[in-house]
């Protein structure tokens, strides 16, 4: 008899424990080949079959050692199950399953193991705030003094900005004739109108290309066919060169992050360019792992990234800041300056951070920026996604983004300069399927607008979810297709009908947008109107200073 | 709701005018006040165009403050007009004890002036004078400022009109523009300073209606200029708006309209002037105003216009016979003042235009 080795991973200390049932299975061994991370593998089990035999003198016991093939749950620190539920869906005859193991224990004996620190994909997964938008209701309907509008058929103006708004007073028109003209030579920062939602920024490498392929396409769908100006931020790393000579490209809004990854490619395109881009998004830091840079893995690493991001085949991690800024009035000076200089001054420049204590200091700072080039505030909670964070990131750090948003908008309006950065919120919005809704609060609270990003994923079956389900996105091994770049799972992902639902998706929260609008009774998007909301939460209603009802 | 009206008119009319205008607008319970303000004054006042008068409603001690505060700024009041009133319990108003025109004279060393500075002096004195009767319940002060008397009061309009013998025209009080409206603000306290018309520097509004943008407006506006205060009733920040618009920005009227009721994104960019739209709605996104509104507006030129909502459509007429033309939000007030006008002329404003009526009466309307 062995010796028990007590030290050693056991299938209980795993996160998900496969259940089989091998009376079911017909061993058709599509579980295994589906299984993207080898969490399962094809096994045999020694059996003792025992029998009656009859024959003439009676019955006889026929006793034999068998070795029928199983399918076993791999346990090892790397090729652990992420609970993806694959290998159910393919199963035809429902003979495995996957369940969460509640010991929560996996993490400790990894570290204790690899002296690493656990590392995965998706959202937060501790639950210990409760979701503060759904306490919030749109509770100012208009009822006899202020008729309702029909949602079907008024016409609804939703549209927000992008772009430094300068106050009135700086408009400066010339007066002829009764007309106001702008002055000839002055020059003022570029305003853009646009849908108010807005594609997260998602790379090509923490996204495979079909999946990042999906959502352009779905952007100029949206843009095209469906007169929805949706604009979609392309993440760190830049995009290929044929969409950046392409009229497409004014849909997009190019990232520079820390690592600079995919500018030399972007700057070596500007001549060619036959559009603009529709806005630089300066990214300073993520809510879902604030202080932290990019992190894409070696093995998501493929040929293709490596030609976008001009990089070697390693793991490519974006430092946690800019190198060279020291401080808020110095990137206005040198990365705004430079990057609305590149575009002459006719593409917005903005910022991303990740929502922090100290955000209302940084854009009470910018505000106060005197040459009006900071185009946009975009603000990350620390319910946003990630392709991959250290785990202890994701948990344990970072700042809900609605008291933010709303601390913002308010240091804004003290400084009378509502409006004037337009803030645009995420980090967590729609992640209940709710997208209208969120959307919809989180302007009356003074959004300009939002990002969303994880639901995209989402709506294009990503099957990971907030309780430990998957969250597997940054070993490269999604499989679903979304985040990987293996060509075998990429192919799982059809392109165009994720497109497609993202389309659908987007067409669905028009509609209901309209059907929060209409009864507030307005037309137009009810940026920082807050009396629209009441709140079943009296510290949350007292915190937003918006009215708690019970 | 509030029923607003405004007569414009070549010769010195009475305010009896405009209780008769408004008294066939009463609807239901809501009878539950009356202000009015008369500009281009005649009567009594015509003497003293250039001069500033005083409109407040005040207590004994109210109005010794006022004397004392601008005696020692330097004015000098060179005619005052006590309002005779003539009691009954039967009349349901709640009155202040004393409704004061008072006429001053600038203080000496404002001779030289320019009317900015005499302007300034005005809103000051008025913001400082309210103040203090604000914090010691001691009265209301409504206008300071040339050529123009305001009025408000609690309770029933034909009451009003009774107690202040306003329906006789043996008081000599006449103005070429008179704005009314027959109602307090009945959806919230009854607050005096909340009735309309709103009057600023020569900038009169009457809006009736909800703004569901008040929020947005009210955040926006009390940053904007000392003189926008109060915000007892969402119609205030018409005004606010208009005398930002023209008086702070010197943006022609028609401009007031883009700045109300923006045109959408789409359609500015089919405009040859799209950049300046652009910007306006853009630069000015937080006064813009989402109905149900109408508002009458007088500039301080003697312009007054109309411009409604774009979405919700609150009614407003303008009509003209001969020398006189009412704007009204209910066709029953015209017709009572004005029953022989040609009625195929009446204009109901619609919700892309900005109707205009100019010190000749020509009605201008200028699509949006």
């Amino acid at each position: 008899m062995t010796t028990v080795n007590i030290n050693s991973i056991s299938k209980d200390d795993l996160p998900w424990i496969i259940e089989y049932e091998s009376d079911k299975c017909q061993l058709c061994g599509r579980c295994v080949a589906a299984c993207s991370f080898g969490a399962i593998k094809v096994d045999v089990q020694k059996r003792k079959k025992v029998q009656a035999i009859s024959n003439e003198e009676g019955f006889q016991i026929d006793e034999a050692q068998k070795a029928i093939p199983v399918i076993r749950q791999v346990i090892d620190a790397n090729n652990f199950c992420r609970g993806c539920g694959i290998c159910t869906k393919v199963c035809p005859n429902n003979a495995i399953n996957v369940t969460r193991n509640r010991t929560e224990i996996f993490g400790t004996r990894y570290r204790a193991k690899t002296a690493q620190s656990v590392k995965r994909g998706g959202r937060s997964n501790l639950h210990t705030e409760g979701r503060t938008l759904d306490k919030i209701k749109v509770g100012r309907i208009s009822q006899m003094t202020d008729p309702s509008l029909d949602a079907t058929r008024h016409t609804f103006d939703l549209r927000t900005n992008l772009g430094r708004v300068v106050s009135a007073d700086n408009l400066d028109f010339d007066v002829e004739n009764g007309e106001l003209k702008e002055k000839q030579n002055e020059s003022l920062p570029v305003n853009t109108s646009i849908y108010p939602i807005m594609f997260s920024d998602m790379s090509i490498g923490a996204l495979s290309p079909r999946m990042w392929e999906a959502i352009a396409i779905a952007t100029a769908y949206l843009n095209e066919v469906k007169n929805i100006p949706i604009r979609m931020a392309t993440g760190e790393g830049g995009i290929p060169d044929k969409l950046l000579r392409s009229k497409y490209l004014k849909y997009m809004i190019l990232q520079i992050a820390s690592g600079h990854f995919g500018w030399n490619r972007i700057i070596n395109s500007m001549p060619y360019m036959i559009e603009n881009p529709a806005g630089i998004l300066i990214k300073i830091g993520q809510g879902a792992k604030p202080g932290d840079g990019g992190l894409l893995m070696a093995e998501k690493n493929v040929k293709l990234i490596q030609e976008i991001r001009g990089v070697p085949k390693a793991d490519l991690l974006s430092p946690p800041n800019h190198q060279g800024l020291y401080s808020i009035e110095e990137s206005v000076q040198k990365m705004f300056l430079s990057m609305n200089c590149a575009f002459r001054f006719k593409v917005p420049v903005a910022i991303k951070v990740a929502a922090s204590s100290t955000s209302v200091s940084v854009y009470n700072n910018l505000l106060r920026d005197p040459y009006n080039i900071v185009g946009g505030f975009f603000i990350d909670g620390l319910q946003g996604g990630t392709g991959a964070a250290h785990e202890i990131s994701l948990n344990h750090t970072g700042h809900p983004i609605v008291s933010k948003l709303r601390d913002c908008y308010l240091a804004a309006v003290h400084q009378g300069k509502q409006g004037q950065i337009p803030i645009f919120a995420g980090g967590g919005v729609g992640m209940n399927g709710n997208l209208a809704a969120d959307t919809f609060k989180m302007i009356c609270l003074g959004a300009s607008g939002v990002f969303v990003g994880k639901l995209i994923l989402q709506i294009a079956g990503c099957v990971g979810n907030d309780f430990g389900k998957c969250n597997g996105c940054n070993t490269g091994k999604c499989p679903i297709g979304i985040t990987t770049q293996n060509p075998k799972l990429m192919q799982r992902l059809d392109v165009d009908r994720v497109a497609e639902n993202i389309v659908n998706y987007i067409t669905a929260t028009d509609i209901e947008l309209k059907k929060l609008l209409a009864p507030v009774g307005n037309s137009t998007l009810p940026v920082g109107r807050s009396d629209a909301l009441v709140c079943v939460d009296k510290n949350v209603a007292e915190r937003l200073n918006i009215q708690y009802v019970c | 709701m509030c029923r607003i009206g405004s007569i414009k008119s070549k010769k010195y009319i009475h305010p009896s005018k405009v209780l008769k205008l408004m008294r066939s607008q009463q609807k239901g319970h809501d009878n539950s006040g009356f202000a009015f303000i008369m500009q281009d004054l005649g009567g009594i006042f015509e003497n003293y165009k250039d001069l500033p008068i005083l409109s407040m409603a005040v207590t004994d001690e109210g109005m010794k403050y006022a004397e004392d505060l601008l005696h020692k700024i330097g004015f000098v009041r060179v005619f005052q007009y006590n309002l005779e009133v003539c009691p009954d319990s039967s009349l349901k108003i709640e009155t202040m004890p004393n409704y004061v025109f008072e006429v001053f004279q600038y203080p000496k060393n404002y001779k030289n002036s320019s009317l900015e500075e005499k302007e300034n002096l005005l809103l000051d004195t008025r913001l400082k004078l309210r103040k203090h009767l604000e914090q010691n319940e001691e009265g209301f002060v409504y206008s300071f400022y040339p050529d123009v008397i305001s009025l408000k009061e609690i309770g029933d309009p034909n009451d009003i009109g009774t107690y202040f013998n306003l329906w006789s025209e043996e008081v000599n009080l006449r103005a070429k523009i008179i704005t009314a409206q027959c109602r307090q603000n009945t959806n919230y306290d009854i607050v005096r300073y909340a009735a309309h018309p709103f009057f600023l520097q020569g900038y009169t509004t009457l809006t009736n209606g909800e703004n569901t943008f008040y929020e947005k407006n009210k955040l926006m506006q009390q940053k904007l200029h000392r003189g926008y205060i109060g915000f007892e009733s969402d119609s205030q920040c018409f005004l606010y708006t208009l005398h930002y618009v023209h008086k702070i920005l010197k943006w022609p009227l028609k401009y007031y309209k883009h700045v109300l009721t923006p045109l959408s994104y789409e359609e500015i960019q089919k405009r040859d002037n799209k950049n300046v739209l652009e910007r306006i709605k853009v630069s000015l996104q937080n006064l813009e105003i989402n109905g149900p509104n109408t508002t009458i507006g007088v500039l301080p030129d003697g312009t007054m216009f109309n411009v409604i909502d774009s979405k919700k459509l609150r009614p407003t007429v303008v009509c003209k016979d001969g020398d006189i033309v009412v704007m009204t939000s209910e066709v029953t007030g015209a017709n009572e003042i004005l029953p022989t006008r040609d009625i195929s002329k009446d204009i109901y404003t619609n919700e892309r235009e900005l109707v205009v009526v100019d010190n000749d009466l020509n009605i201008q309307r200028i699509a949006q």
